[in-house]
């Protein structure tokens, strides 16, 4: 049986996804052996032709040329993955989808008419049929693994849902809201980071996005009442992930008075 | 000559705890003790009384938990951290099984469980009934968890009594302190001087042996009987153990589930800070060569919707379940499981929760509109 062959694409981002497979390293010699990597621009491969058995799409839709594109992606890959935020979520560049993305071209370009972008950054899933998604920013290397190791195997990837909570208790680290009262999103975001913030005592900022029923309302009212007013909260929640459905339905601005 | 035979109350003066410490590991033992890190008094290994965190305080709340420094404080002024004893025996991570593809074939084995030898100094007593309640679960019924046992069979532990309460503690009421009323090699009682060693084992008998210890006058002796007393009297969060079963059950359908269940994040941060909890799950493994897989257990939490999962999904899908799921099972269906409640009253679930759900607060709400 011929090797199954892998083909990368970018779309709006900042090709961390893509170096993160890359930065596999020991594991991308045994990928390389196992799966024929056809397409690959940031590694050399450049095989545009045929269909690909796994596609791997790092990056969001931000402009008409790319909405038009994912749509060929789709068509000749068999099986579709989202890898990381942007793709996932939208990026960091969906907080253009709060702003006015013509006043931002004319604030930076000096002839904006030359651009063609959508007014909003969305996720590949809004786009097209998306088989699996790896969360983060940048996805994490083994669950990268894990994924091309169950799709070699026909099994279900193993990818908790749960929250980083469960993974900073394993390590044993300390938590940071509790014993420092910083504003922390480890509680509504899905593990998978190997809680490189909390570890280094820093909050986490959701960039795995909302874990599996996530509860902001009281998790923001826990922190409003601690003193983190609904400003600091927006801009914690709207970061990397701040376009994902439960991310972006929170608004700080009308929690009620506990 | 003093004797230090198990039950014999001795007097150590304070700087002579070192030269425990110094003889622990003279004996091979791994010495873990609290320390301060990262804003917390957690465990880890320690070599010297300098490490011990001297004057510090923590103040607890439910969802918070700060530190404080008092000028001449004793070793053990602080209560229980996030960290318990659950971790070295019951490892948040191991490996089960190992299977290697060999020709057309498979070859399994499991690890030989680690056999560590570690003590531990500052166990209070919660957290040794704790213990009790482990033993059974993961020692006795027929099925005894390897890994367990092995770690097990090598921990000395150094109890000492509570002498202050956290807002957050309630072992009066489950009855599980904070006098230590055994289960430990040595128990400390540190009074500003020095230390009351009850022996507590023979093999915490003969570690005093040229440490210096004294004879304890009767005035020292009752100096120390006060000094749990002093925490206990601080307690003011309790739990009716004689009526939590019946409130709990009869109350299935109360409206407090929906109301927690608003507040509850499902963040697990309770089940896996809880010295009792021992849910854990496998996972394989398998490597990109297909040549071998692992079999990992890992802690899992109730509050995790793959916990239920089955075939045609998760037996508890809202949070709303999870919840009375958790608290169901360690206040009332533990006691027809195990014979004992699953909480000892160490009032970590109240402290590490980010938003501070108190389940003496619930359980009042349901004991008070009983039905």
């Amino acid at each position: 049986m011929a090797a199954p062959r892998l083909a990368v694409f970018k779309f709006a981002s900042c090709d961390g996804c893509q170096l993160s497979l890359l930065d596999c390293e020991d594991e991308l010699l045994k990928i390389a052996e196992k799966v024929e990597i056809a397409y690959f621009l940031e590694a050399g491969p450049r095989d545009a032709t045929g269909v690909y058995d796994i596609g791997l799409v790092e990056g969001s839709i931000t402009t008409p040329h790319d909405a038009e594109r994912i749509r060929e992606v789709r068509a000749q890959c068999k099986y579709l993955v989202t890898i990381g935020a942007c793709a996932t979520a939208g990026g960091i560049q969906a907080l253009r989808n709060w702003g006015d993305a013509e006043e931002f071209a004319r604030q930076v370009y000096a002839r904006p008419e030359y651009l063609k972008t959508l007014a909003t950054s969305t996720p590949i899933s809004d786009h097209v049929k998306v088989d699996f998604e790896l969360r983060g920013c940048p996805v994490n290397k083994h669950q990268l693994v894990e994924l091309i190791s169950s799709l070699l195997w026909g099994r279900t990837p193993h990818v908790p849902r749960f929250s980083v909570c469960v993974e900073c208790k394993r390590r044993q680290v300390v938590c940071v809201a509790v014993a420092r009262g910083v504003a922390c999103l480890g509680p509504v975001t899905q593990a998978g980071c190997e809680v490189i913030c909390p570890s280094f005592a820093r909050e986490c900022f959701g960039c795995f996005g909302p874990k599996e029923q996530p509860n902001l309302i009281s998790l923001g009212m826990r922190y409003r009442d601690d003193g983190h007013d609904a400003e600091h909260l927006t801009r914690l929640v709207r970061s990397y992930n701040g376009y994902a459905p439960e991310f972006r339905d929170f608004d700080p601005q009308s929690l009620k008075d506990s | 000559m003093i004797g230090s035979v198990p039950g014999a109350n001795l007097w150590l003066p304070k700087p002579a705890l070192q030269g425990l410490i110094d003889r622990l590991r003279e004996l091979g033992y791994e010495v873990v003790g609290p320390r301060v890190a990262d804003g917390a008094v957690t465990l880890g290994e320690i070599t010297s009384l300098a490490e011990l965190p001297a004057g510090v305080q923590d103040e607890q709340e439910p969802g918070r938990y700060r530190l404080k420094v008092i000028e001449s404080g004793g070793y053990f002024d602080h209560v229980v951290g996030p960290h318990s004893l659950k971790p070295f025996l019951f490892p948040p991570r191991t490996t089960v099984l190992q299977v290697l593809r060999v020709r057309d074939s498979w070859e399994a084995h499991s690890p030989e469980p680690p056999r560590p030898k570690r003590a531990v100094i500052g166990v209070r007593s919660c957290d040794l009934h704790a213990l009790a309640i482990q033993d059974r679960v993961f020692l006795g019924s027929t099925h005894r968890d390897p890994e367990y046992a092995a770690r097990r069979e090598g921990l000395f532990l150094v109890a000492v009594n509570c002498g202050r309460s956290a807002a957050t503690c309630f072992c009066v009421s489950m009855d599980t302190g904070p006098a230590v009323t055994g289960g430990a090699d040595l128990i400390l009682t540190e009074l500003p001087d020095g230390f009351v060693v009850r022996v507590g084992t023979e093999a915490g008998g003969s570690t005093l042996a040229g440490l210096g210890c004294q004879e304890c006058s009767p005035t020292v002796l009752a100096e120390a009987e006060l000094v749990p007393k002093r925490a206990a009297a601080q307690q003011t969060r309790r739990i009716n153990p004689a009526t939590v079963h019946d409130t709990l059950m009869n109350n299935l359908q109360h409206p407090r589930w929906d109301d927690v269940a608003k507040r509850c994040l499902s963040c697990a941060n309770c089940t896996m800070v809880c010295p009792t909890c021992f849910c854990s799950t496998v996972n394989e493994v398998t490597d990109l060569t297909g040549e071998q897989t692992t079999r990992e257990r890992v802690w899992e939490s109730c509050f995790n919707e793959e916990h239920s999962w089955t075939g045609s999904g998760a037996v508890h899908p809202t949070t709303k379940s999870r919840y009375r799921q958790w608290l169901t099972h360690k206040l009332a269906t533990w006691i027809d499981q195990f014979g004992s409640s699953g909480c000892v009253g160490c009032g970590r679930c109240i402290t590490w929760c980010p938003v501070g759900i108190d389940l003496t607060e619930e359980v009042a709400a349901m004991e008070g509109e009983r039905k």
